[in-house]
């Protein structure tokens, strides 16, 4: 299978970079996959779980948000924060979801749209956590 | 002339206060390895920042419907200044370069009549302009409980003065800082970052790629511009985090060095004291002798 290249940065870091099979972003408008050869595309992402497929074995890694980016030299994703499923701090997770929950009453207008969406994000994110670790 | 007890008590003062100097030299210099590599580390980011803003960018700047952080206000009366210091001193003439850099900057406005607000972040910068400026700093924030400069900082910055351009108390904003060139030089540099300066793509660069959008491209430009400047504020902090550094070693490097020079002509004129007055001693007692 053609592999491309993949960097996933955030401004602490670079989290990921090598060749990759697949990686599946969530988009803004929707989960979509890239493969080696995809069409350039600027897409923003949002807040959810960035799969990288390579050679047959899934790494997940958490992003909040950003911008991917696919050019002829691979794909780009800026996120704001990304961090490995392994890595994340379950409870400290719990407690930011919590404290967006007890913001909600101070907003109001589109900022509370944006609020309630973005806690929409953050609690899937949870929600799939917790069910693959089930498994 | 001093005892030869004062002078001894001299040199181990100095001796002592090599020895300070010399450990904060050696503290600078391992924190300074830090703050280069996290200077390196968020370098890919902030480059792939600018490859899409410009891309972008170039492409919105011209239309009518562009947003007032690329585009400006369409007047430029109202400027404010963004200085970026350490929090602590002992580092040569760096925070006072990045000061001197505003301050002629505030003031080559005013001649021309503009208005200049500051917006000071680090105590240093903070206290230095407050003798001149002391009306026109609108805000002032302090890192110093700050232990590992983190993406949020920034963004708590970049925060505030989006509020405030939002709320159009100001046209252009401009960032000082110190860029951090080597361990010897460190440059202070102004940034304009209200409205944002693109960089014309280099002619020779060939036809840029043509992206598709999703969401469209507007759209992404305004999620991309308010980012952007929190990355250009994150980036100034962390080149100003490792400059303070660099030009602290550098001076307690200085520092060290003369405690040392320092130390050597004591301890001669010192010895020579006390050679003296064990001569003058042996004198005296031969000429009591001869007396007798």
């Amino acid at each position: 299978m053609a592999t491309f290249h993949f960097d996933l940065v955030s401004p602490e870091k670079l989290a990921f970079s090598g060749e990759v099979d697949q990686v599946d972003v969530p988009g803004v408008e929707g989960d979509f996959g890239v493969l080696a050869g995809h069409a350039p595309v600027v897409a923003a992402v949002r807040p959810g779980i960035l799969t990288i497929t390579s050679g047959g074995t899934h790494q997940k890694i958490i992003v909040l948000g950003g911008l991917a980016e696919v050019s002829e030299k691979g794909l780009t994703v800026l996120a704001d924060v990304a961090i490995s499923t392994q890595e994340l701090d379950r409870t400290q997770f719990a407690e930011t979801i919590a404290e967006m929950e007890a913001k909600l009453a101070e907003k109001e207008g589109s900022e509370l749209d944006h609020a309630i969406e973005r806690l929409d994000h953050f609690k899937s994110i949870e929600h799939q956590i917790s069910t693959t670790a089930m498994h | 002339m001093a005892s030869l007890k004062d002078m001894r008590v001299r040199i181990a003062s100095t001796k002592a206060t090599q020895k300070i100097t010399k450990a904060m030299q050696m503290v600078a210099a391992s924190k300074l390895r830090r703050a280069q590599t996290a200077a390196e580390a968020a370098r890919p980011y902030a480059e792939k920042m600018d490859a899409v803003i410009s891309n972008i960018a170039t492409a919105a700047a011209g239309s009518p419907g562009a947003p007032a952080l690329l585009a400006g206000t369409g007047n430029d009366q109202v400027h404010l200044l963004l200085v970026c210091t350490g929090e602590r001193g002992l580092s040569g003439a760096f925070n006072s370069s990045i000061v001197r850099l505003a301050r002629e900057r505030a003031l080559s406005l005013i001649a021309q009549g503009k208005e200049v607000k500051f917006f000071c972040v680090g105590r240093k910068g903070y206290e230095q302009l407050r003798r001149q400026f002391d009306k026109q700093i609108v805000e002032h924030l302090d890192l110093k409980s700050v232990r590992q400069l983190g993406f949020i900082n920034a963004e708590d910055i970049a925060r505030k003065v989006l509020a405030r351009f939002d709320a159009g108390e100001f046209d252009v904003c401009t960032l000082f800082y110190s860029r951090f060139k080597s361990v010897i030089s460190q440059i202070p540099t102004a940034q304009q970052i209200i409205p944002l300066v693109v960089e014309e793509p280099a002619a020779n660069a060939g036809p840029s790629t043509s992206y598709e959008y999703e969401p469209e491209e507007d759209e992404i430009l305004t999620r991309l511009l308010p980012r952007n400047l929190a990355v250009q504020i994150f980036r100034a902090l962390l080149e100003n985090n490792a400059s303070f550094y660099g030009a602290q070693m550098s001076a307690m490097d200085n520092a060290t060095r003369n405690a040392g020079d320092m130390i050597r002509k004591q301890t001669l004129i010192y010895n020579r004291t006390r050679q003296a007055q064990i001569t003058k001693e042996l004198i005296e007692i031969i000429s009591g002798a001869e007396a007798l």
